[in-house]
Formats: structure tokens, sequence, C-alpha cells
């Protein structure tokens, strides 16, 4: 197995452990929202696909990487509209006079 | 710009990305940060984007400028959505990330082949066989929401057996690829059956376990992106890919233990049916019953209130009048505070958003594990479209078959109060004894017009 795969293993392995953490400590009113976010930032796959739809190595490879930027940028774009939207609604109870 | 140095550039935006997607989490935590946390997202990705757009690998931009607005065209409406069909929208937007990762996994596969190390191989498998399961299976999930398709399981013998079968063979093809990657009509299989399997996945799913399933998928999609990662080699998509996995999946937990699901369960996609009504012996018991103008004399003489809220009051659309009901009360001078089940509503979280929506402060929605010790402090329980989560015989009786999920503790208030249309059973299609308590009254109705009688009542005290 080459040295940068193990390095990748690590880095996996070392990020789902910060999400672990992180994500315990997400108030469980802010679920939904949560699952909004962490939508639209997976939608980072969006950086692999516009590489492989601007590579031009193949026909097929153009379409496919193409299709997968425009799902992926639906999500990006959706997924913080969304989150941000929803975010906004919650407000605090103000102090009683 | 030598190529050498754009390189270098784009290593380090990705960086820079990386850490503002973890701060962006780690804002999630309190409201009052979690503005903040999206628009750190929102600056991580543009700086990833717009440094992938410097990649030299790229000659022709038409396509990638195309699809972008494309993209964005597409995901202005999906961000538009009512907050009742934010579900739908979650899994489906589940469906579009998945795609795009097997898409990508395809178009590498098919660049690459026979040349793929078997490591490489074993990973591109895994992101296509993920991503293809979570694509139809989002996308049913996402049907069974909003209703077109039927939401009730549809089971039959052996079902297990062949769902699971079938993903084996896949996986048993994706090893064969491993070793012989030169073989290239097997890798359509490796799409073909995960798809199909991510259809029979969801079909023996029922309405109820959406929360969990949601969760679930979400978990998927991540590890296929991460997955996706190790093929491009991008330590930016396995960070985001591991964050989202690992999200899914304490959301998964959290929701199959508010259902008193077993860990099992939630690994093998909540394959385990809602158990088969316990015989619904619902023997002819008298139940107390009062009109809106007596319950809102109970209500205005209570010092506090607690209302748990489900899915039927956002089915029935009662959450404005219930946010009447609530400045009513708060008017009074009675403390009002909300009750929320974790399964209380589609998807995760979901009621808390509803109710917010409706104006609702959120420092008064309080978790199960906060509110369940003020109920013995508590003048009226009023329970608004809830049922298997207020039923006292899942802490007391073994023989019932929700015995041990854990539930909001509305028998121990001094009355409790439900809006309900009529006797019928809940979801899991077991009784209620809570209706029964000489300390229960029943107020039978649609929740929305039955909290607009309240609160008109209240208001005519004014006069």
């Amino acid at each position: 197995m080459p040295s940068d795969l193990i390095t990748s293993l690590y880095v996996f392995v070392l990020a789902g452990f910060v999400g672990f953490q992180v994500i315990r400590r997400v108030s469980p009113l802010l679920h939904t929202p949560l699952m909004s976010l962490t939508n639209a930032l997976d939608a980072i796959a969006v950086v692999g696909a516009i590489v492989i739809a601007g590579e031009h190595k193949s026909t097929l490879s153009t379409v496919l990487g193409t299709l997968a930027v425009i799902a992926a940028t639906s999500n990006v774009v959706g997924g913080f509209l969304i989150t941000d939207r929803m975010l906004r609604m919650f407000k605090e109870s103000r102090p009683r006079k | 710009m030598s190529p050498f140095l754009t390189d270098r550039v784009i290593e380090v935006i990705y960086l820079v990305t990386t850490v503002l997607f973890i701060f962006s989490l780690q804002w999630m935590s309190a409201p009052s940060s979690a503005r903040r946390g999206v628009l750190a997202g929102e600056i991580g990705m543009l700086l990833a984007i717009g440094g992938t757009l410097l990649h030299r690998g790229i000659i022709d931009y038409r396509p990638v400028v195309i699809a972008l607005v494309a993209g964005s065209i597409i995901g202005v409406p999906l961000g538009l959505v009512h907050m009742t069909a934010v579900p739908q929208r979650t899994a489906l937007s589940h469906a579009f990330g998945a795609f795009a990762v097997a898409l990508v996994g395809s178009a590498e596969y098919y660049l690459r082949a026979p040349g793929v190390s078997p490591f490489m191989m074993s990973v591109l498998a895994a992101e296509v066989i993920l991503g293809s399961l979570t694509f139809t299976g989002s996308l049913m999930a996402a049907g069974k929401l909003q209703e077109i398709l039927p939401q009730r399981p549809i089971t039959y013998k052996g079902q297990n057996i062949v769902n699971l079968g079938l993903l084996a063979i896949a996986v048993a093809i994706a090893v064969e690829l491993v070793m012989h990657p030169e073989r290239k009509f097997l890798f359509p299989l490796i799409i073909a059956l995960p798809l199909l399997f991510g259809v029979l996945m969801i079909v023996p799913i029922g309405g109820a376990d959406m929360p969990t399933v949601i969760s679930l998928l979400n978990s998927y999609a991540g590890l296929s992106a991460a997955a996706m990662g190790f093929v491009l080699d991008s330590k930016l998509l396995i960070v985001a890919g591991a964050l989202d996995g690992s999200s899914g999946f304490i959301l998964s937990v959290i929701m199959s233990k508010a259902m008193n699901r077993s860990f099992t369960n939630v690994l093998f996609g909540a394959f385990g049916q809602v158990q088969p009504s316990a015989g619904a012996a619902t023997q002819e018991r008298p139940v107390r019953s009062a009109t809106a103008e007596e319950a809102a004399a109970i209500l205005s003489a209570a010092n506090t209130v607690v209302i748990v809220p489900g899915y039927g009051m956002a089915v029935a659309q009662a959450q404005h009048k219930v946010r009447e009901l609530y400045d009513a009360l708060t008017k009074r001078g009675v403390d009002v505070k909300f009750g929320i089940h974790p399964v209380a509503g589609r998807m995760p979280g979901h009621m808390n958003v509803l109710l917010a929506e409706a104006d609702i402060p959120y420092d008064k929605l309080l978790d199960m594990d906060a509110i369940n010790p003020d109920f013995p402090q508590t003048d009226v329980a009023l329970i608004i479209g809830a049922n298997d989560v207020t039923n006292p015989a899942a802490r007391n009786d073994p023989s019932s078959p929700i015995y041990g999920m854990p539930i909001l503790d509305v028998d121990k208030a001094r009355t409790v109060m439900v809006i309900k249309r009529s006797l019928s059973p809940g979801f899991a299609g077991v009784d209620n004894p809570l209706y029964y308590l000489d300390k229960t009254l029943m107020l039978f109705g649609d929740a929305k017009a039955f909290v607009g009688d309240i609160v008109r009542e209240l208001g005519g005290e004014h006069r």
C-alpha cells in the first residue's frame, strides 16, 4: 500500500473522530439544520467533479463529470440556503421587563 | 504562476477550507453561533471551488461553467421549500450528493481501467456501491415522505435474505474487480445491483421510521464522499465525508435509541419492521372529555403548562395556532414550555424547526431529557398530535410492544389534556393507557380548530 494511502487513512480516522466530538455537542434543537449543513458541506465533492468535467479526457467522463457538478452544486446552493433560512427562524424569547 | 506554485496554492486553499468546515460544525453547537457556522461553510466552499478552477488539468471551462450555473438554478428552489417539506428535501439532497459521487466514481474507473491498483479498486467500488444505493434509497425515502409512494411498509417473507443477498452479490463482484480490474463488463453490475438494493432497502420501512432512515442515508452519503476522497487523493473530501458520515451516524444512533431499536437494527438500515399491533384488544373503557371552554379555564388557572407536540400537529398545520395559545397563556403569566421527543416529526429536530418557524422562542423548546424532570411540578401537560411518545406503557408494561422506548413522562403532570381526533392507536398500533387515567381530559377534534377554540375562549375572558 503506498504511503499516501496510509496518510489518507489517518486523515479519515482522525476526521471521523473530530466529527464525532464536534457533532456530539450540537443541541438536538438544531439537528435538522445540522443535517442540511453537513449535506451542503458534503457537496464539496463538486471540486472533484469540476476537474473531471473540465479535463476533457473522454466524452463519457466529461458527461458524467458535468452531471456530477450539476447535482453537487444544487446541494451546495440549496443546502446553505435552507440551513440559513432555518437558523434565522430560531429566536430567543426577550427577557421580560 | 508556475504550475508548481498553482498546485501549492490549491493545496493551501483546500487546507483552509477543511479548517473552516470544522469550525462550521463547531459553531452549530448553539443557536447563537450557528449562522456564523453557515457563513464559515459558505466561505470555505467558495474558496475551494475558486481554487479548483485554477487547476491546470482543466482545459475546457464550458461544461464546468454551464454545470455550475445549472446546478445553482436547481439549488435555489430546493433551498426555498416549505419547512414541512424539509425532510423530503433533505432526502432528495442525499440522493443528489450520492448521485454525484457515483458518477465521479464511474468516470474515474473508465478513465483508469485496466491500470487500477487493488486498493484503488476497493475504494472505487466502495464509492460506487455506497453512492448508488444511497441514490435510489434516498429517492425512495423522499417519495415516501412526499407521499408520492405508499408510506405503509411493504414486507414479504425472506425479504432480508433477498436484500442482503443482492448486496452480497454486488460485493462479490467488487472483489472480483479488485483482482481483475480489466473486466470492464462487470463494472455496470456494481452500479445496477446497489441501485436495486437501495429501492428494496426502503420498501419495508414505514413512515414512523423515517427519522432513522434519513439519518442513516446521511451517513452513507458521507461515507461515499469519503471514499471518493480516497480515489481522488483529496484530503479535503475525506475530511468532509468523514464529518458528514459521523454526523449521520450519531443522529442514527440517537434516533434508534428514541425509537427503542437496537444498534444492529441501525447498521442494517432499520430492517426491522414496525411490530405488528398487539392484538388491538381495545375494550370500552370510560374516558373523560372536555370542551374548549373547560380546557381554557384549566389552562388559564395553571402556573406551568408543558405542550407536547407531535407530527399530528404539523399535519394539521396547527403550529401557528399553537403559537397564539402560547402568547395568550404567557400574557396571563402562565409559564409555557414545549417538550420535544427526539422522533417528533419526520427527521431529527424537525419539530423544533416547525415551532421556530411559528416564532416560538427556542429557549422554550426543551428536549426529552431536559423536560422530563419538570413534569411532576407541571400543572397541565397539553398533548397535541402525539401518541406513542407519551404512552406510559413504554415505562411500566413489559408486555407492550413499545416497552423500553423512552417517553415524555406526561402522566406525571397534575392534569393531562390530549387533543386528538379519536381514540385510534398511533403508529405502533398500541393502545395508550394515558387516555383512561382519571387526570386525563380528552379534547376530541382537529388540532388546529381545537387550539383555535381554546385561544378564542382565552381571549373572550378579557372582554
